[in-house]
């Protein structure tokens, strides 16, 4: 299979520009005799369904929560990112779509974060059209912070709940869309197979959660805006219901899944307490502005942090990154913090965390202005954990946060299979080995709002109105295939709950997968996980009916999928023995211990074709072509 | 500590439902309120026994989907708290704790503590957006706003929809979700414009849901994660007459 990314001809700047001119229009009396499906309805999914209705599509769209309004995009704090230049502190398109191809070291493609970069501004003039109410300044005009991997202050933001705003303008673009019949919502539905008939996607295989009805939906385009994969760790700072179903029975149909191996681990989140942690929690990395990032000097220091007297103390990013600091990139940071503790200097009970102390900042500038900064968030981690942040510095630790990787696109965000579109951060596209912080919302949104819409009407006027309908034989066949695998989960009927096995496996994966991977620890989760998998089919225990609302039968599915999935990330992650961004392979590090490239084996995109359970994948590899960009170290230093 | 829980157990819609007695064992107080449930759910699940249904999703706070009335509050006893974020460690050994889903006749059940809150759902549908296609918006900063009305805007659009207000509400009304987004509109230049449609749409559709009206209770207030402000009921309340006076 050749993997043809589609990238238009010229030069850089002109590549989107030049691309929507050719790409073939659908005249707007025709667009009503086309549907499209969207799974999903986050940022991406949200305000492409919303778009796309706009232009007269007939739009369906599915989310499993109770409103689209509860996507996790709602979860992001910090920002967004745009290059308005607002500040006249030298940000310009460029400089976005450089420190973005920097920050994702060098591993994704020149062409889709330029434009990327492009589209930003158009997204922040969007959201404030749409009632988001982006923090201001004095005079009325919008105010801007910094953030990780960059030296200017790009990220516009809604006090701490940025993505909220950004979601619920979206939500309310799709409301619009829903009250005039442009739109048909399904809540509480769950997307359960891909249908592709004769090369074409022509639909999807849906489970209402209220009832357990299987039904098909047959459209002349889908869209997959699914999310991210951190749950298959079991922690992450994912909510509770994301999950790669939908993204991975599209694999198992012939969608390729690229860089599965690039996740993220935030630096700032709340340090797992206990045995029955469910989840854990991010604190925004834009706190990084203000916190400086510290562990005693000492291994055997264990006083109280008050104690400690500055010249005992490691200001550890400070020391090894002054130009960036505590503003380090994530990945980095992250690393950082681990090596901490690895070396004993860890705080807190568990001894798996580091400080991030206010008190500099809380004497420089005011408790008052600290609260009007990070007001919610210093709140929500005084209800997690009890203790004052404005008193003690917070203890933080990385977790599993975002992934990079995703199913495969070409620079029209259309996946191998013709009619499959993936948005946000369900694709691979835009981040290459690590994504820069408040550039997931930007993503998200230049996809649904600015890149879908066109790319889409290109397709379907090429493509024209598909003839394959719902009650088509491949559809019959599908919904067969989820209601058999339904009826095989609930009829088990062992001894051990569905969370127990997705608890393991998550251990398994973040030991051997998690901040830092080697050749053994991988081969040894490689061996582990199809073990656990036939386990889990012989033995787990799914109580309820299908025919009824059954919590533990979707997490059944879900997990039963990650027990598939993890494989493929385990053995993009032993393939690929070079370190990257967010992959970090003890193998191939500096003296210094930094991540080492490797270039001339790995300016490529592995992309992963599905050959059967428990059967290795099939690589295949795009080449990474850097026309614009020289091939640098990552240097934060 | 050890506890005894009271739970809403209800098949279906159809179902009459009640309250079921569990023990829940060697609980940390380090416990958010919904791993104490996870918790018990997988007691339950080893034991044979259908585990109890409870929405929730981002475990953070923000999404607004966990939703149980615990002891008669909703939410529970913590302010500004969702119980997601609620921690054990405002509970003590021995304390005997009643979970009752949402109750109101707009917000009917579906399984045990579960509710149907489409209602807010449809209600946004009549009118909460401003309507503007993708495309085409003026450079950001072209219209200045000042601090003080952002900033109130921001306020009320802090509403995550959980519908606490209307499960604590005697009349169960659903003034206090539906006045937030009124008024973060109606408190920016760029929702002016529809302020006096958009009022009428809502406030009918509410009504039209079955969500009872304000007697000025403010047990809203007091129970809303997001500590959205009764001010802005008042405010909304101000639109309404100038719409339906003509002078808005």
């Amino acid at each position: 299979m050749t993997l043809d990314a589609k990238i238009p001809s010229g030069p850089l700047a002109e590549k989107w520009e030049k691309h929507k001119f050719e790409m073939k229009l659908v005249n707007p009396a025709n667009k009503r005799k086309y549907s499209i499906i969207v799974v999903g309805s986050g940022l991406a999914g949200g305000s492409a369904a919303a778009s796309l209705a706009e232009l007269g599509y007939n739009v369906m769209c599915f989310c499993y929560q109770d409103s689209p309004r509860r996507a996790h995009s709602i979860a992001a704090q910090g920002g967004i990112n745009a290059s308005k230049n607002y500040q006249n502190d030298g940000d310009s398109t460029y400089r976005l779509f450089y420190d973005t191809i920097k920050g994702g070291d060098f591993r994704s493609r020149e062409a889709n974060v330029y434009r990327l970069a492009e589209v930003s501004a158009n997204i922040i003039d969007q959201c404030v059209a749409q009632g988001v109410p982006f923090a201001r300044e004095y005079g009325g005009l919008l105010d801007n912070r910094s953030f990780g991997g960059a030296q200017v202050s790009r990220t516009f933001y809604a006090r701490g709940q940025t993505g909220q705003q950004l979601l619920l303008g979206a939500y309310s673009a799709l409301c619009r869309q829903i009250g005039k019949g442009q739109v048909k919502m399904f809540n509480r539905a769950e997307m359960l197979d891909l249908v592709v008939v004769d090369g074409r996607t022509c639909g999807i295989v849906v489970r209402d959660m209220i009832n357990g009805k299987v039904s098909s939906y047959a459209a002349d385009a889908v869209v997959l805006a699914t999310g991210g994969y951190s749950n298959v760790f079991y922690l992450s700072t994912m909510a509770k219901g994301c999950n790669v179903t939908a993204a991975y029975r599209a694999y198992k149909k012939g969608a390729l899944f690229a860089n599965p191996c690039y996740t993220q681990i935030h630096p700032t989140c709340i340090p797992v307490s206990g045995d029955y942690q469910s989840k854990l929690t991010l604190m925004s990395e834009s706190l990084r502005n203000d916190g400086r990032i510290w562990v005693p000097k000492s291994a055997d220091d264990k006083r109280a942090p008050g104690d400690i007297p500055e010249g005992d103390r490691d200001y550890y990013l400070e020391r090894k990154y002054p130009s960036f600091g505590n503003l380090a990139p994530r990945d980095i940071s992250s690393r950082s913090a681990k090596e901490a503790c690895d070396e004993g200097r860890g705080v807190g009970e568990t001894g798996l965390g580091v400080y991030l102390d206010f008190a500099d900042a809380i004497g420089r500038l005011g408790e008052n202005v600290i609260r009007e900064r990070y007001g919610n968030l210093f709140h929500m981690y005084e209800k997690i954990t009890g203790e004052n942040p404005y008193k003690a510095p917070m203890r933080i630790y990385p977790a599993l946060h975002y992934t990079m990787g995703g199913l495969w696109v070409d620079y029209n965000l259309e996946s191998n299979l013709p009619g499959l579109f993936v948005l946000g951060e369900a694709n691979f596209s835009d981040h290459g080995a690590n994504r820069l912080g408040a550039s997931a919302l930007m993503q998200g949104l230049a996809d649904g709002y600015f890149v879908a819409p066109y790319t889409m009407g290109n397709w379907l006027a090429r493509a024209g109105v598909s003839e394959v309908k719902a009650d088509h034989a491949e559809f019959k066949k599908a919904e067969t295939d989820v209601t058999g695998r339904t009826k095989k989960l609930l009829a088990i009927n062992g001894k051990r709950t569905v969370d127990s096995f997705h608890r393991e496996l998550g251990l398994i994966m973040w030991e051997n997968c998690g901040m830092a991977r080697n050749e053994a620890g991988l081969k040894k989760a490689l061996e582990q996980i199809p073990k656990l998998r036939e386990e889990f089919w012989q033995n787990v225990l799914v109580p309820g009916e299908n025919e009824e609302l059954n919590q533990s039968l979707e997490r059944a599915g879900r997990v039963a999928d990650y027990l598939e999935f993890g494989e493929v990330v385990c053995q993009d992650a032993l393939t690929r023995t070079e370190s990257c961004g967010g992959h970090f392979r003890e193998e191939s590090q500096t003296k210094e211990g930094e991540a080492m490239r490797d270039d001339k084996h790995f300016t490529h995109v592995s992309a992963w074709e599905f050959k059967g359970v428990g059967k290795a994948p099939e690589l295949h590899k795009e080449q990474l072509k850097f026309e614009n960009v020289e091939l640098a170290t990552r240097s934060y230093k | 500590m050890n506890l005894t829980l009271y739970v809403w157990r209800q098949k279906n819609a159809s179902d009459k439902g009640k309250m079921e007695r569990y023990d829940a064992r060697d609980i940390s107080s380090h416990m958010s309120f919904l791993e104490m449930l996870d918790v018990v759910n997988e007691d339950l699940t080893e034991k044979g026994i259908e585990p109890i249904a409870f929405d929730h999703d981002c475990r953070e706070g923000i999404c607004g989907m966990c939703s149980l009335m615990i002891n008669g509050i909703a939410h529970g006893p913590e302010p500004g708290t969702t119980v997601c974020q609620l921690h054990m460690r405002h509970f003590k050994d021995g304390d005997s704790i009643y979970i009752e889903p949402w109750r109101a006749r707009a917000f009917p059940v579906i399984k045990d503590l579960i509710v149907d809150r489409s209602a807010f759902e449809r209600i946004q549908h009549a009118g909460g957006f401003i309507s503007i296609n993708t495309g085409g918006a003026p450079d950001a900063n072209a219209l200045p706003i000042a601090k003080k009305k952002a900033d109130l805007a921001m306020d009320a659009a802090a509403c995550i929809g959980c519908g606490a207000c209307v499960a604590s509400c005697p009349n169960a009304s659903a003034m206090l979700f539906v006045s937030a987004k009124v008024t973060q509109f109606a408190n920016l230049p760029q929702g002016r414009i529809e302020a006096a449609e958009r009022v009428q749409k809502m406030v009918a559709q509410m009504d039209l849901e079955g969500f009872g009206n304000c007697t000025n209770h403010y047990e809203c207030e007091a129970v809303c994660p997001k500590e959205i402000n009764i001010r802005f009921i008042g405010q909304m309340n101000r639109e309404f007459m100038k719409a339906k006076t003509g002078l808005g």
